[in-house]
């Protein structure tokens, strides 16, 4: 049976984590390869970065990180920000990323979405989508970290990256993130229905059962969390011995 | 020993390079190439592949020699030959994913889209499943029946002689996920990403 994945993210501003994981055995709490390996060591089933970096000059500090930690780590590694050419997508699948995360670049042009998955297989093209709800039962795509307003339609959109060729979609609440108050399950639930894709739960999580709800109740193929897994709050086994203790079928 | 990793432009083999590169390390020489001598010379093949089935096998005829050489090692000499995802796909007769092609015909079989029971299952399957040991393998030495395997794939290798089926894993029907044939291994699920437990099917390999 295929389990549930958990994937921790790691938020990357300049090369640095920004709110890691505050373990004492940390020689150095900023270093996302350190992180990483920490997560991967603890059962992790997959790992995100997110380069949050703001100027598109730094491309070459994610892509060093990318390196050392796939080096480290033999568990799939996903790579998002600023993804927004082919020749960044192959940059980061050449330093050792198994999948990329298109955000603006797809909502910008979805035949972007299309051209990468043709070029690189659908397996390694992860598609993220923020969405923001606008009234009951509709959700709007935004972007740049939910400041923009697209207009166009989240469900909408999910179906069209599909057709396009994304092999997931990576499912973010704006109106949730980083609120701990647990994922948009609603929205979780019309998409997942919608597409024939995984889709990836994140934004919101604040308790174990967070996670459960994503699955459950939201029909999520992996749950991502970032803060909940940050200072030593929750282990990733302690999220996967709850799951399992629920009848969640996980990786153990 | 030395073990060649084909490099065929078949997508990203980064995580293959690194995961080998972890297991090798002071034990093994391996190398990375599309060079024929190269691969003629070397004592085990590691044949990776992502992205289309179609794509995969233009690649490798895009390049002179390539198909006859790996044909000799694995079929002719029968040499150690590890096929990863498409790259164990690619052993079949024909694939159909975006066209009708031609596969390498070593073990006679074909490449098909999963039946995800119209929806109920979604596709691509990725993710963590349990492989089912149907026979004893080699590259399975000290692995446990219901091991967690790393799986990306939308198409499955169906092979006309179930015998060559070393393991299957559960996704909307008994999906083929590893096969061998006396020096012919082929794995469905990503070994290299597959943690501690996939490092160990490629150190079963290279101990061949």
């Amino acid at each position: 049976m295929l389990k549930n994945r958990i994937i921790p993210c790691l938020d990357v501003k300049n090369g640095r984590v920004v709110k890691g994981i505050n373990f004492v055995e940390l020689k150095d709490a900023g270093d996302p390869v350190e992180q990483a390996k920490i997560y991967s060591d603890g059962g992790a089933d997959e790992i995100c970065f997110l380069d949050i970096t703001a100027s598109n000059e730094n491309r070459e500090t994610i892509i060093d990180i990318v390196r050392k930690t796939a080096k480290e780590c033999f568990v799939p590694l996903t790579v998002g920000g600023g993804v927004r050419t082919i020749q960044n997508i192959t940059d980061l699948l050449l330093a050792g990323a198994d999948k990329v995360s298109i955000n603006t670049a797809a909502v910008k042009d979805v035949s972007f979405v299309k051209e990468a998955s043709k070029k690189f297989g659908s397996q390694c093209i992860v598609v993220a989508i923020d969405a923001k709800k606008v009234s009951d039962n509709k959700w709007e795509v935004f972007t740049h970290g939910g400041r923009n307003k697209t207009g166009i339609d989240a469900v909408e959109f999910a179906k069209q990256v599909e057709t396009n060729g994304a092999g997931e979609i990576l499912l973010t609440s704006m109106d949730r993130d980083g609120t701990k108050s647990g994922y948009d399950v609603e929205l979780l639930k019309v998409i997942t229905d919608k597409t024939n894709i995984p889709v990836i739960a994140s934004g919101g999580v604040g308790t174990l059962d967070h996670l459960y709800d994503g699955i459950v109740k939201g029909g999520a193929s992996a749950v991502l969390a970032a803060s909940i897994f940050h200072y030593g709050e929750h282990k990733i086994k302690d999220a996967k011995e709850y799951l399992n203790s629920k009848n969640v079928s996980v990786r153990l | 020993m030395n073990v060649t990793i084909v490099d065929y432009q078949s997508g990203n083999i980064s995580s293959v390079i690194n995961s080998f590169t972890e297991v090798a390390k002071g034990k093994v020489n391996l190398e990375v190439t599309s060079d024929i001598k190269k691969i003629k010379s070397s004592d085990k093949i590691v044949l990776p592949g992502q992205g289309s089935f179609k794509s995969c096998v233009d690649s490798l005829n895009s390049i002179n020699g390539l198909v006859e050489t790996l044909k000799e090692f694995a079929i002719t000499n029968k040499k150690p030959l590890l096929g990863i995802c498409v790259g164990l796909q690619m052993f079949a007769d024909v694939g159909y994913e975006e066209a009708e092609t031609e596969g390498l015909g070593w073990i006679p079989g074909k490449v098909s889209r999963i039946d995800n029971q119209k929806g109920k299952f979604k596709l691509p399957h990725i993710g963590w499943n349990e492989i089912e040991i149907q026979k004893e393998s080699k590259i399975f030495k000290d692995i446990k029946n219901k091991s967690h395997m790393y799986f990306v794939h939308s198409f499955e290798f169906i092979p006309e002689d179930p015998s060559v089926i070393s393991a299957t894993t559960d996704y909307s029907s008994k999906i083929v996920c590893a096969v061998e044939r006396d020096n012919l291994f082929g794995t469905q699920f990503h070994p290299e990403k597959s943690d501690k437990i996939g490092l160990k099917v490629i150190d079963n390999f290279l101990k061949l």
